[in-house]
């Protein structure tokens, strides 16, 4: 009798948890479909720096943060697949500077698109992330050495970078990444889907499944 | 042979029909232990599914949780009222922290003596049910129980 009901209610909880886990997953996806629907802009901003082809019918999105080390591990795999699907993927950047120090890195960022030189620098910053971060924080100084390569105007990209309109685009990045749910980064979405699981492979499934949706045969 | 004349004398290892009744000692340790179980699934629920990273006092109050959910089950098979001198501390420990946290997050207790480091604010705003059950007070409400639980019994198996 004891036993009975111990192990009832032990069950009750253990099955519960995984059913209300799975319908709290299941309500988040549509609402995030629906969303990608409705409102697509939410996952791409006209400020939003964005890279393939504009009539590329699979929209790629990451929210990252130039100093998580995640983000940072995720870039080749990111590459690998944009030339895995040459033309069919438009890959967006959204920023999610979550870490303590990386919206000054942000700013860099902005301010070296304006050279044109935006994802030679977020690659670089991405490979020399271990030499601008000190326990999960980010040493600026640190980051200015590790442009000293890039070939970038310093002299311009130091004025550029306290532009701002920056201000705004990380403000309205923010709080997208609010409404999507986004906690951490990186934070993927393929055509409004979100990774879920989080991984490589769930990612490359991802993507494969989306180009196939649309580009049949 | 004298070994297995003292092995006739034993109590037959059939259990006494009369421990399946539910002592209210038993009753008592149950609900602490359903308390701290559910206690338990619901914190999993906000950080695993919800996707809410535990700010560091989260964190202090789990460690007092989560081994309560183990000692209680291990009191309560069979039932050992004596289960109480370990759990009563480490339910405590838990309350105690989770009745600082409250204050941390109503801002009764000052910024500056936040014990939070990067990221995860204590006393960010994430869920208030009705208006007024946050994730901190759902804490205080299950230590609370637990405690009263765990005094009741040993109040009873001490009188």
């Amino acid at each position: 009798m004891k036993r009975t009901l111990f192990v009832v209610v032990g069950l009750v909880l253990v099955i519960g948890f995984f059913l209300s886990a799975s319908m709290v997953r299941e309500r988040r996806a549509e609402e995030l479909s629906s969303l990608a629907e409705e409102q697509s802009s939410i996952f791409v901003r006209p400020h939003s720096p964005t890279l393939g082809d504009e009539d590329a019918k699979v929209v790629f999105v990451e929210f990252t943060d130039p100093a998580c080390e995640t983000c940072a591990a995720f870039s080749p795999l990111v590459k690998r697949i944009l030339e895995q699907y040459p033309g069919k993927i438009r890959f967006v950047v959204r920023y999610a500077p979550f870490h303590q120090g990386s919206d000054e890195v942000v700013r860099i960022l902005e301010a070296a698109r304006k050279q044109g030189k935006f994802w030679e620098t977020l690659d670089l910053l991405y490979r020399s992330q271990r030499t601008w971060t000190r326990h999960h924080r980010v040493v600026v100084d640190q980051v200015w050495v590790a442009l000293a390569l890039a070939g970038l105007d310093l002299e311009r990209l130091r004025e550029d970078a306290s532009d701002p309109t920056i201000d705004e685009v990380i403000a309205r990045d923010l709080a997208d990444a609010e409404t999507l749910g986004v906690r951490r980064t990186p934070g993927f979405f393929v055509d409004g889907r979100p990774l879920e699981p989080f991984g490589a492979e769930p990612l490359m499934a991802l993507v494969e499944e989306a180009v196939r949706e649309r580009y049949p045969g | 042979m004298s070994s297995d004349a003292t092995a006739s004398q034993r109590p037959p290892a059939v259990e006494d029909p009369r421990s399946e009744r539910m002592e209210p000692e038993w009753l008592l340790l149950f609900a602490a232990w359903g308390v701290a179980a559910v206690a338990t699934a619901g914190s999993l629920f906000f950080s695993s599914v919800m996707g809410f990273t535990p700010c560091v006092l989260c964190w202090y109050q789990r460690i007092c949780l989560f081994p309560l959910v183990v000692i209680l089950a291990r009191g309560l098979f069979p039932l050992d009222p004596g289960v109480v001198r370990y759990a009563f501390p480490v339910a405590a420990l838990g309350w105690l922290i989770a009745a600082y946290h409250n204050l941390v997050y109503l801002g009764v207790v000052p910024e500056g003596l936040q014990p939070c480091a990067r990221g995860v604010s204590c006393s960010e705003e994430l869920v208030e049910w009705y208006g007024f059950l946050s994730i901190p007070l759902l804490s205080l409400l299950g230590f609370t129980i637990i405690n009263v639980l765990l005094i009741a019994v040993s109040r009873r198996s001490s009188a």
